[in-house]
């Protein structure tokens, strides 16, 4: 049934969460660290499991492929939400620390790509996303 | 009639969020195809015209939550919340192949330290031009530059002015749509194409919200590698 593969998906994000915030408390944030990551990696791994033991039918993995293909619009309702008022509102500083902030980031992406680069290009067909459409 | 049409939309504000959205990516599309011949993903212009609809709906209300603030488009703030996008974040790892992530895991720590330490420095050395010497001040606009998540947490902790904590949150907000608008241009001259590259770039990158719609408006397939 769809909702199991739905069901799976949600059980795995509220896992994720409550370890994000307990690891939040552990180094004194009040803030959830990484919950959506380790939600992401518990998806992965149950399931890589269930597919192996042939547990996830058809039908439950819809139920995941939908959710994964809402995910742009969700960004662009996300978007629509913004405050981008007060991100323009403030001002030259706000402006410029943003703008070289994101301007670096980009430059190091080539650079920290490389460290340990063995094989630099992974085969499309090993990417088995489905492209959202 | 138009009360009766808003009471509806009002109502069901999800659904109503749904229609809009979906809308919006159709138009996106279109012009997407017509005017760039496909040159500009469709997602990139969905997402700036979410930006855009952002603005305005913050002009007409004042309020924080761009077009959410106005009352028939209150779904729009549940639909892009936290807890639908983490849902469907989530969703993206559907699929994914677990060596690629295990490949690529030092790179993608790695990434995290230097791109919190480097976009905080950038946040201090712009503040110090501008004139701010005091250390809470400095801390809180360079933590600002990181996420604008992390600045007025920071600036509550630290005491620092109401003023600077606005202008950190601004940075952060800044480098978010930044991030989201520009990641799909530059994609290709960073080398961001592989799985390898998209965790490099989201532990960089440090936000969210941008990392999220940047690597949607590039390519959907690297999305769950990218948080």
């Amino acid at each position: 049934m769809v909702i199991y593969g739905v069901a799976l998906l949600s059980i795995c994000m509220l896992i994720g969460v409550f370890l994000g915030d307990l690891l939040g408390g552990l180094v004194g944030v009040s803030a959830n660290v990484g919950g959506v990551g380790i939600g992401m990696l518990l998806l992965v791994l149950l399931v890589d499991k269930l597919r192996k033991k042939k547990r996830l039918n058809e039908q439950s993995q819809e139920g995941l492929q939908f959710w994964s293909s809402i995910y742009i619009p969700v960004v662009v309702a996300m978007a629509a939400q913004q405050n981008v008022v007060a991100a323009l509102d403030g001002g030259p500083l706000a402006l410029l620390a943003g703008l070289f902030a994101t301007i670096v980031s980009f430059a190091l992406v080539p650079l920290l790509t490389k460290i340990g680069n063995d094989n630099t290009n992974f085969p499309e067909d090993e990417i088995q996303l489905k492209e959202a459409k | 009639m138009v009360e009766m049409l808003t009471g509806v939309l009002e109502k069901n504000g999800l659904v109503t969020a749904f229609a809009l959205v979906g809308i919006t990516m159709y138009l996106s599309y279109i012009i997407s195809n017509k005017l760039t011949k496909g040159r500009i993903h469709g997602s990139a212009i969905a997402i700036i015209l979410g930006l855009v609809l952002a603005y305005f709906g913050g002009i007409h209300t004042g309020g924080e939550k761009g077009l959410a603030d106005i009352s028939i488009f209150a779904g729009i703030g549940l639909m892009g919340g936290g807890m639908l996008r983490d849902l469907a974040i989530i969703a993206t790892a559907f699929g994914v192949r677990l060596e690629e992530v295990k490949k690529a895991g030092l790179n993608g720590i790695i990434a995290l330290f230097v791109g919190v330490f480097s976009s905080f420095l950038v946040g201090v050395i712009v503040a110090l031009s501008f004139g701010y010497t005091d250390a809470a001040s400095l801390t809180t606009i360079g933590a600002g530059a990181t996420t604008y998540i992390v600045g007025p947490v920071t600036g509550a902790a630290v005491g620092a002015s109401s003023e600077v904590i606005a202008l950190s949150i601004a940075a952060g907000l800044i480098k978010a749509i930044l991030i989201m608008v520009a990641t799909p241009f530059v994609a290709k001259y960073i080398g961001l194409n592989n799985p390898r590259a998209a965790v490099v770039y989201g532990g960089l990158m440090g936000s969210t919200s941008g990392v999220a719609g940047g690597l949607a408006a590039t390519d959907p397939k690297l999305v769950p590698y990218g948080q």
